[in-house]
C-alpha cells in the first residue's frame, strides 16, 4: 500500500484508521485464502515473494532494496513446510486478534504466546522469522500489526500528537513536554499528526549528542525536531521519519559518528535495509546525511583514532554496495580509506560544549539544504 | 648331604588334578559353571549320537555352607541319551582321559575330560562320593556309587546294584556334591542354558535352582541334525607322532595303500602322484620308511594340493534349525541365517553359520550383541578374544547396511569344525585363523545384507509414521486457525487430506520456486 502524502494538511485523522483497516483485510485474506483450500479439499499453501539472497535487489526508483521475481510457495503438503505454514496461520490469528483488540506485543511476547497453543517456536529466531514471513505475506511491517521491538529510539521537539490507542483517543500531547524526549512506542507509532512548528528533522546517533543539542534548545534555534536513533534505527522511527518527511514535508538531516557504521546508519535511514526488502515506506530517500564525515575530521582537526582492519574490510563492502552509489558517499569512503582515520561525534567537544551547535550544525545545514 | 631329587610319574588324574585352571575349574564360580556345562553337554552328546530328542532335568540344590559365597551343593542330571554299558560306567566317570571322544567327529568335548573333571572337583572339595545310574535300554539299571583315585587314575567302586527297568528306560542320572559360588556363578548359568536352548531347539530343557525356581526351556522342534560320522585324518592335519602311530597299526604292504586306507579323500591317482611328488616309491612298505623319510612325508603332505576334506564329519545345526533357536528363545521382528559350504583349515573340515536377529528380546543400545558358539555350544567369556568379535566389530562396516549402534540387534556365529580352533585348553574363544575368519566375514555380510532390507524398510515405515504424525499434529491447527482469522464459525474438515498423506509418496523436499 503506497500513501500518498496529504498536502500541508497539519491533521490527518483517516490515515492511521486506515492502514489498520488495509492490515486487517490483508489478514483476513490469508485466513480466507486457507480455510478456502481446506474446505475444497486442497493441501493449503501460501505464495509469497523469495527473500534468498538473489531475490534482493536495488531498485534505483524508489532508492531502496526490493524483493525480484521469484516467489517461494509454502505448502502444507511439503513435511518441511508443514510446521511453519501452521506458526503463519497461527501468528496470522495472533495478531489479527491484537491489531482488533488496540493491544500491541513485543517479539518475545509472540514467542511466548505461542506456547500457550502448542505452537512453540524453538526459539525466538524461529518466531521472529515467522513474523516477517507475515510480513511478507501481507506486505506491511510488523509494527503496522501490532508487534513491536523492545523500544529504544526517542524524539524531541515541537510536534503534536494525537493518539489512535485504545484509552488515549483523541487525547493529544506535545513532544517538546519532557526534555529527555518521548520513546517511540507503539502509541507514538500509532498517532496522528495534530500540529507541528518545526521544520526539519535532525537525525542522531547518539544519546548523548541528543540531550546536548535539547539543552542547546537546537529545537528552537532551528526549528527542528530531534531524534535520538540509539545506533541503528529501530523499523518504527525509519517508518516515523518517513511519515513526518512525507505527510508534513520536513527535510530531514542525519548526524553519526565518523566511521563506516555510523555512514551506514544515515545510509539504512535514506535506503533502507536488505532485510526489509520485503516492506516498503520505511526509507526516506530525500534525508540527507550531513556527518560526521571523513572529510570534516581534517577539515575541523577533529581528534581521530585509526581505523581497525574490521572498519576497513566494512568500507570496502560498502563501496560495492549499490545504496552508496551518490558522489558525496563515493568521496567519503575514498576519504576514510585514505585517512585511516575515524572520529565520534562527541571529538567536538575539544572545541567547547557549545561548538558542535553553535557553529557545526549551521555550517552543514546551510551546506546541504 | 645332597637332596636327592625324587622322580616321579603322575596320573592323567593326577595332572588335571594339579592343573585344573587349565579345564575351567579356576575356582569356585568358574567351577560350578563349568560342571553344569560338562554335563549338560555330555547329557547332549548322548542324545544326538541316536538322534533322540534331548530331554534334560538338571537340579541344583544347596548342601551346606554359605549361600552369598563359597558353599556346597548337590548337582543332579539326568538325560534320555543312549546310556552307557554298564561294564564301562565305573571308567567313564572315574578314569580321566578315558572315553568315545578320541576319533576324528564332531562332538561338543574332545577329550573325554569334562565330566570326569566335574566329579573330580567335586570329589576333592567334599570328599563325596558320585552316584551313576544309567541304562542302555534293556531290564536293568545300574547304580555305582564310585571316587575316583586320583593317584593311580582309576574308578574306586564303592557300590553297585542294580534296579528294574520296566520302561525299558535309556538314559543316564549323575549326582554328586561338589563346592560352589553359585550365587556369584547364576547369571552365566542361566545364559548358558538360554544359549543352549538356541542352539539344540529340539531339546527340553528342565532346570531348578537352589531356591526351587523351575526354568523350562522347552523343544519347538523334534527334527535333529544329522549325526556326525566319523571320518579319517587329513593329510594336512597329520604330524610325525600320528603317522608313526598309523605306520604301527597299519596292515597295508605298500605307501599307495597305506595312504588310501589311512587318509581322508586320498584314492589312488592321488596317493600315487602325491608320492611321486615326495620322491618316495609307491610300493614301498610303509613299516620300512626311515625317520627321515617319515619326515619327508609328512612335510610333503603340508604342500601338496590335497582335494579338501569333506563336512559328512561335521554336525552344523542347518539353517531351519538355528532360525528356530533364535526364534523360540528371543522371538525377534525379523531372522535371517545363513550356512556357508564347508571349508577346511590345517585339513580341519569346518562349517560357519551364522544368524542376525533384530528387535524382541534384544536389548537395544550398546552396539550389536554377539552370540558365539562352537560345535553346538555357546561360548560365554572372553568374547573380545574371539575371532567373531574381531569380524563384527572391526570388519564388518555396518553403516553400510543401515545399522546403527543403537537398534536391538544380535549376530549369531556358529563354528562346527572336527577341531575347533580354540585359542586355549578353557575352551572359550576362538583364534583369528584366516580361513575361519573369512568364513564368518562372508556370511556374516550375507545375513548382514538381508538385515538392511528389513532396516530399509523399518526406517521408511518409521518415516511414514512420523509424516502422519506430524500432518496430524498441524493440518487440525491450520483448519483453527485459519477459521479463527477467516472468522468463520466451523473448522474446514482435514481428514481427507490425512487420508492421502500415507499414499503420498514423492514430495518436493526444496522449495517451489517460481518465475511470476
Amino acid at each position: 500500500m503506497k500513501k500518498k502524502a496529504k498536502k500541508t494538511s497539519k491533521k490527518t485523522p483517516s490515515r492511521i484508521e486506515e492502514k489498520k483497516r488495509v492490515v486487517l483485510n490483508g489478514l483476513k485474506g490469508l485466513g480466507e485464502q486457507v480455510y478456502a483450500q481446506l474446505s475444497q479439499k486442497q493441501w493449503p499453501s501460501v505464495r509469497m515473494p523469495s527473500r534468498s539472497i538473489n531475490n534482493i535487489h536495488y531498485d534505483q526508483q524508489t532508492r531502496q532494496y526490493i524483493l525480484g521475481d521469484h516467489y517461494v510457495r509454502r505448502s502444507a503438503r511439503n513435511i518441511r513446510h508443514v510446521r511453519p505454514l501452521t506458526q503463519l496461520i497461527w501468528t496470522g490469528s495472533f495478531v489479527d486478534e491484537l491489531t482488533s483488540e488496540g493491544k500491541t506485543s513485543t517479539l518475545r511476547d509472540v514467542f511466548y504466546s505461542a506456547q500457550a497453543y502448542e505452537m512453540s517456536f524453538a526459539d525466538q529466531a524461529e518466531s521472529d522469522d515467522i513474523i516477517t514471513d507475515l510480513e511478507t505475506v501481507i506486505g506491511h511491517s510488523r509494527e503496522d500489526f501490532n508487534v513491536f521491538p523492545e523500544e529504544r529510539s526517542a524524539i524531541f521537539g515541537d510536534l503534536t500528537i494525537q493518539y489512535t490507542v485504545r484509552g488515549y483517543e483523541g487525547k493529544e500531547l506535545n513532544l517538546a513536554s519532557h526534555p529527555d524526549g518521548m520513546m517511540i512506542g507503539p502509541a507514538l507509532t500509532n498517532a496522528e499528526f495534530a500540529d507541528c512548528n518545526a521544520d526539519k528533522i535532525i537525525a542522531i546517533e547518539k544519546g548523548g549528542l541528543f540531550t546536548r543539542f535539547i539543552e542547546e534548545r537546537v529545537h528552537e534555534k532551528y526549528k527542528a525536531l530531534l531524534i535520538h536513533t540509539a545506533g541503528q534505527a529501530p523499523r518504527a522511527t525509519r517508518s516515523l521519519i518517513r511519515r513526518m518527511n512525507k505527510e508534513l514535508k520536513l527535510p530531514c538531516y542525519i548526524f553519526c559518528d565518523a566511521d563506516p557504521w555510523g555512514m551506514h546508519i544515515a545510509n539504512v535511514i535514506i535506503s533502507g535495509s536488505a532485510n526489509a526488502a520485503h516492506l516498503r515506506d520505511l526509507n526516506t530517500p530525500d534525508a540527507k546525511w550531513c556527518g560526521v564525515w571523513a572529510s570534516d575530521i581534517v577539515d575541523y582537526k577533529l581528534p581521530s583514532d585509526p581505523l581497525t582492519d574490521l572498519d576497513i574490510k566494512r568500507l570496502y563492502e560498502l563501496e560495492k554496495d549499490p545504496r552508496y552509489d551518490g558522489k558525496l558517499w563515493k568521496k567519503e569512503i575514498e576519504t576514510f580509506l585514505k585517512n585511516k582515520r575515524k572520529a565520534e561525534q562527541e571529538a567536538f567537544s575539544r572545541y567547547g560544549l557549545a561548538y558542535i551547535v553553535d557553529k557545526y550544525l549551521p555550517a552543514k545545514l546551510k551546506e546541504m539544504s | 648331604m645332597a637332596l636327592q631329587e625324587v622322580f616321579q610319574e603322575i596320573s592323567a588324574a593326577d595332572f588335571f588334578y594339579r592343573n585344573r585352571d587349565i579345564a575351567g575349574f579356576t575356582n569356585p564360580t568358574r567351577a560350578i559353571y563349568s560342571t553344569i556345562r560338562e554335563l549338560v553337554e555330555n547329557s547332549l552328546d548322548a542324545c544326538e549320537t541316536k538322534q533322540i530328542p534331548p530331554e534334560i532335568y538338571l537340579r541344583i540344590s544347596h548342601e551346606s555352607g554359605a549361600t552369598d559365597g563359597p558353599g556346597i551343593y548337590r548337582v543332579h542330571i539326568e538325560d534320555n541319551g543312549i546310556g552307557i554299558p554298564y561294564d564301562i560306567i565305573p571308567s567313564a566317570f572315574g578314569q580321566v582321559l578315558f572315553g568315545s571322544k578320541y576319533k576324528l567327529r564332531q562332538t561338543r568335548g574332545t577329550f573325554g575330560l569334562g565330566g570326569k573333571m566335574a566329579i573330580l572337583y567335586g570329589q576333592v572339595t567334599t570328599h563325596g562320593t558320585a552316584t551313576i545310574m544309567s541304562s542302555t535300554g534293556p531290564t536293568k539299571i545300574h547304580q555305582y556309587d564310585l571316587m575316583i583315585d586320583i593317584q593311580k587314575n582309576k574308578p574306586v567302586v564303592l557300590k553297585h546294584k542294580t534296579h528294574p527297568n520296566e520302561n525299558r528306560w535309556h538314559g543316564a542320572v549323575v549326582e554328586f556334591s561338589t563346592e560352589a559360588d553359585y550365587t556369584r556363578a547364576m547369571s552365566k548359568i542361566l545364559d548358558y542354558l538360554m544359549e543352549t536352548a538356541i542352539v539344540a531347539p529340539y531339546a527340553t530343557l528342565t532346570y531348578v535352582d537352589p531356591r526351587g525356581r523351575l526354568y523350562r526351556f522347552d523343544r519347538v522342534t523334534t527334527q535333529m541334525p544329522k549325526p556326525p560320522e566319523e571320518t579319517l585324518p587329513h593329510p594336512y592335519g597329520v604330524d610325525v607322532e600320528t603317522l608313526k602311530r598309523l605306520i604301527d597299526l597299519t596292515n597295508e604292504r605298500t605307501l599307495v595303500g597305506f595312504m588310501r586306507t589311512h587318509f581322508h579323500r586320498v584314492g589312488r591317482t592321488i596317493a600315487t602322484s602325491f608320492l611321486q611328488q615326495v620322491n618316495l616309491p609307491t610300493r614301498k612298505n610303509p613299516k620300512k620308511l626311515t625317520p627321515e623319510e617319515i619326515v619327508t612325508l609328512v612335510n610333503g603332505m603340508k604342500n601338496y594340493k590335497f582335494l579338501a576334506p569333506d563336512a559328512s564329519c561335521l554336525s552344523p545345526l542347518g539353517e531351519e534349525l538355528l532360525e528356530a533357536g533364535i526364534k523360540k528363545e528371543l522371538s525377534p521382528e525379523f531372522i535371517a541365517v545363513y550356512q556357508r559350504k564347508p571349508s577346511a583349515y590345517s585339513g580341519f573340515p569346518f562349517i560357519v553359520e551364522v544368524g542376525v536377529a533384530y528387535g524382541g528380546q534384544i536389548e537395544a543400545g550398546g552396539g550389536i550383541k554377539l552370540f558365539r558358539f562352537a560345535n553346538k555350544i555357546p561360548l560365554l567369556f572372553d568374547e573380545a578374544s574371539d575371532v567373531s568379535w574381531k569380524v563384527v566389530n572391526t570388519q564388518v562396516d555396518w553403516r553400510h547396511y543401515k545399522v546403527t549402534p543403537d537398534m536391538p540387534i544380535a549376530v549369531f556365529v556358529h563354528i562346527c569344525s572336527t577341531k575347533v580352533p580354540y585359542k586355549t585348553v578353557g575352551k572359550e574363544f576362538i583364534a583369528d585363523r584366516p580361513d575361519v575368519e573369512r568364513e564368518i566375514l562372508n556370511a556374516v555380510r550375507e545375513v548382514a545384507r538381508r538385515l538392511s532390507l528389513f532396516v530399509s524398510k523399518k526406517i521408511h515405515i518409521a518415516h511414514d509414521k512420523h509424516r502422519l504424525d506430524v500432518f496430524q499434529k498441524y493440518l487440525p491447527k491450520i483448519a483453527l486457525f485459519s477459521a479463527k482469522l477467516a472468522g468463520k464459525s466451523k473448522q474446514p474438515d482435514v481428514s481427507p487430506l490425512l487420508k492421502s498423506v500415507l499414499r503420498y509418496e514423492e514430495e518436493s523436499e526444496e522449495d517451489i520456486e517460481e518465475d511470476s
